[in-house]
């Protein structure tokens, strides 16, 4: 017996109890549809971080205080009593070699902000020209911090998308006069939004460095005499050079710093591709978590069908006798059984991949979470759902071949 | 053809042993037409089962065209049930909400035969019982005794030797028995089939050449029928 003529028999018995088939199956529908919105929101997620990071510049280079931690980088959590100084920049910007296009220092902390009425904290963020480029930040209106302004520790300030939206609204916050901490800054610039992502600068405030030291930080900003720096961003031209220039930069430091050969960095330097290996990381973990929960919601569907695949055996028990009768192996009873629950679980499958699929649209129509969909998790989640239809459908189909040809046909 | 030799078969229910079958002997040639009687219990669908290979004995012996069954496994069993045997029962049947035409097509199926000739056959085997016109039909659409003829055409379609019919006017009127039976007879004149026909209705068995009576699961009597009711005869009034 061919497998297109058991297709065609299994489709005649699901369609004989239509609606029992479609509750039968509704278990696979929502397993197959979560495991595919689930992997598109990861992959979604994961292709959003990775454009993200990489926009804030590939080849960049990122000198943070403290021991490295794997795994939580963005904790910003440092090592106690370990800090980064403006002469380490200093001595960096002088003695780089190897296609450097910047090196910008960052010192950042968080102030209370007042425009009017309003008021709220912001990280604000003292910055050199450079910082621009750094992290290709996009001007949306008036211009970006210069030398000049550093030079002249000018009180200026530009804004974050969201802080401006906060304090100004619709209004163009250009010109306007905002106080951080009791200062009075000049609104000379707004950023473009850069979304929801690591160093975003969306909600924060950036100054010139100079007048922060001078003007904003005070003594917080001071330690052992030296002015503290919280990064330092070094960009190279050529993805080539990176290695060596971090060796550079561990070489200075770790001089500047007066560490032994024995000591350990009390610093560490971060490119680019160890953020995404870091980041990929976390997401395949989540998506592997996922991934099992719809497993386990999988797993509970296939019950219901093995389930409902006993019901309907014994229920045809008189036509199992029948096809007995007429010449039918056990062979051909396990086949045409098997591949009914196979059957459903397929179809259970299909539903629940264009459930999946259109759930994933909703998300990313509706802008709340971006998501992917790969033909890997389309093909994985038919794959299990097909592993499914066999492994549950193994055991009905059992009971079924194994019936008595003559006790079957004289069961009422 | 078939050679039964002290047959038993013991059903086991809880405690107590059923002796549906207790020594029955008899043997049937190729090309005869046999009825079965009895009193209902007393065995008749049991040994039906035997010969149709449905079933195996508890002890004794069955022999079928020489072969030993008792020593066949289930695919050689269903070779013999799909291609040696056809059956006729008493409730017809056939798989509902499925036309007539692929229900007598099933034996085709699990023999192996490709889909065409399959259709041909079919169509063949409807015609032969009378029902060109109802191929397309479910059974709910079909009268009873239409049921019955579907049920013949699916028996017959793979030309076996051997056509078994276990009460096969049961549920009908007793002129629509009486039509099965003139199709039996038919069959049996045409294609010289071996047909072993169960039945309570004596008229219905003097529709055959042998009548074996059964009781409680022993042979009381085994005698030829020398005169045969022939098709289209009328029934007699007693009878009605
Ligand atoms: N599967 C079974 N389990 C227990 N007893 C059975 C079974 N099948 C038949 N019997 C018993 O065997 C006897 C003969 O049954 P059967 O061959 O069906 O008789 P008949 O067809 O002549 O009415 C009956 O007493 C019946 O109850
Ligand atoms: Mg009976």
């Amino acid at each position: 017996m061919l497998f297109s003529e058991n297709f065609r028999v299994a489709l005649r018995a699901l369609r004989a109890n239509k609606m029992r088939s479609m509750l039968t199956i509704l278990g696979i529908v929502i397993g197959v549809a979560t495991v595919v919105s689930l992997l598109a929101i990861g992959e979604g997620a994961t292709a959003d971080i990775t454009s993200q990071i990489q926009s804030g510049g590939s080849n960049l280079l990122v000198v943070s205080p403290g021991k490295q931690q794997k795994g939580a980088r963005f904790t910003g959590q440092s090592h106690q009593l370990s800090y980064l100084y403006y002469v380490d920049y200093q001595m960096l910007e002088r003695g780089l070699t190897g296609n450097i296009s910047a090196v910008v220092p960052i010192y950042q902390s968080s102030y209370t902000v007042k425009f009017g009425d309003d008021s709220f904290n912001a990280a604000t963020v003292g910055v050199l020209e450079d910082y621009q480029d750094v992290r290709s930040f996009e001007i949306a209106e008036g211009r970006f911090i210069t030398d000049g302004d550093n030079d002249s520790q000018a009180l200026v300030a530009v804004l974050g998308k969201t802080v401006a939206e906060e304090l100004f609204g619709v209004l163009s916050p250009l010109g306007k006069t905002l106080s951080i901490n009791g200062v009075k800054f000049q609104v000379v610039g707004v950023l473009e939004a850069k979304g929801a992502s690591f160093g975003s600068p969306d909600d924060s405030i950036l100054i010139p460095l100079e007048t922060g030291y001078n003007k904003l930080f005070g003594e917080t900003a001071i330690f052992n005499g030296k002015k503290v720096v919280n990064n330092i961003f070094v960009s190279v031209e050529t993805t080539e050079t990176m290695d060596t220039v971090s060796a550079q930069i561990e070489f200075m430091i770790r001089r500047s710093h007066s560490l032994e050969p024995s000591d350990e960095l009390d610093f560490y330097v971060q490119s680019q591709s160890d953020t995404l290996e870091t980041l990929n990381s976390v997401t395949q973990t989540l998506t592997i978590f996922l991934g099992a929960i719809a497993g386990i919601s999988l797993l509970v569907g296939g019950i219901g069908i093995m389930n409902i695949m006993l019901v309907s055996v014994t229920e045809r028990t008189k036509e199992i006798g029948l096809r007995k009768a007429v010449g039918a192996t056990k062979n051909q009873i396990l086949t045409q059984f098997l591949i009914e629950t196979v059957t459903l679980s397929l179809l259970g499958g299909v539903l629940g991949i264009l459930l999946g699929v259109l759930m994933a649209a909703v998300f990313t129509v509706t802008g709340l979470i971006t998501s992917v969909i790969t033909a890997d998790s389309v093909l994985m989640a038919f794959s299990f759902a097909l592993m499914i239809g066999i492994f549950f459908g193994i055991y009905p189909a059992f009971r079924a071949a194994e019936l008595h040809p003559m006790e079957a046909l004289r069961y009422e | 053809m078939i050679q039964m030799e002290e047959l038993t078969k013991i059903y086991q229910m809880g405690d107590n042993e059923v002796r549906a079958l207790n020594g029955a002997s008899f043997t049937i040639e190729k090309g005869e037409i046999v009825a079965i009687m009895g009193p209902s219990g007393s065995g008749k669908s049991t040994v039906m089962s035997i010969i149709g290979c449905l079933d195996v004995p508890s002890g004794g012996r069955y022999m079928l065209a020489g072969m030993a069954v008792e020593n066949m496994d289930d695919s050689q069993l269903a070779e013999i049930r799909g291609r040696k045997i056809g059956f006729v029962f008493q409730q017809f049947n056939l798989l509902a909400r499925t036309s007539a035409l692929e229900n007598v097509m099933l034996p085709l199926t699990y023999a192996g035969i490709s889909g065409r000739e399959r259709q041909a056959r079919a169509l063949k085997a409807l015609e032969r019982v009378g029902l060109s016109d109802r191929t397309h039909h479910a059974p709910n659409e079909l009268s009873g005794g239409q049921q019955q003829r579907v049920a013949i055409a699916r028996a017959i379609v793979n030309e076996p030797a051997i056509l078994l019919a276990d009460e096969p006017t049961g549920a009908l009127d007793s002129r629509t028995g009486v039509e099965i039976m003139d199709l039996f007879q038919s069959l049996h004149r045409e294609n010289g089939q071996t047909v072993i026909v169960v039945t309570h209705d004596s008229y219905v068995a003097r529709h055959t050449d042998r009548i074996i009576k059964l009781s409680d699961g022993m042979v009381v009597s085994d005698e030829p029928n020398p005169d045969p009711i022939r098709a289209g005869a009328p029934r007699p009034a007693e009878k009605l």
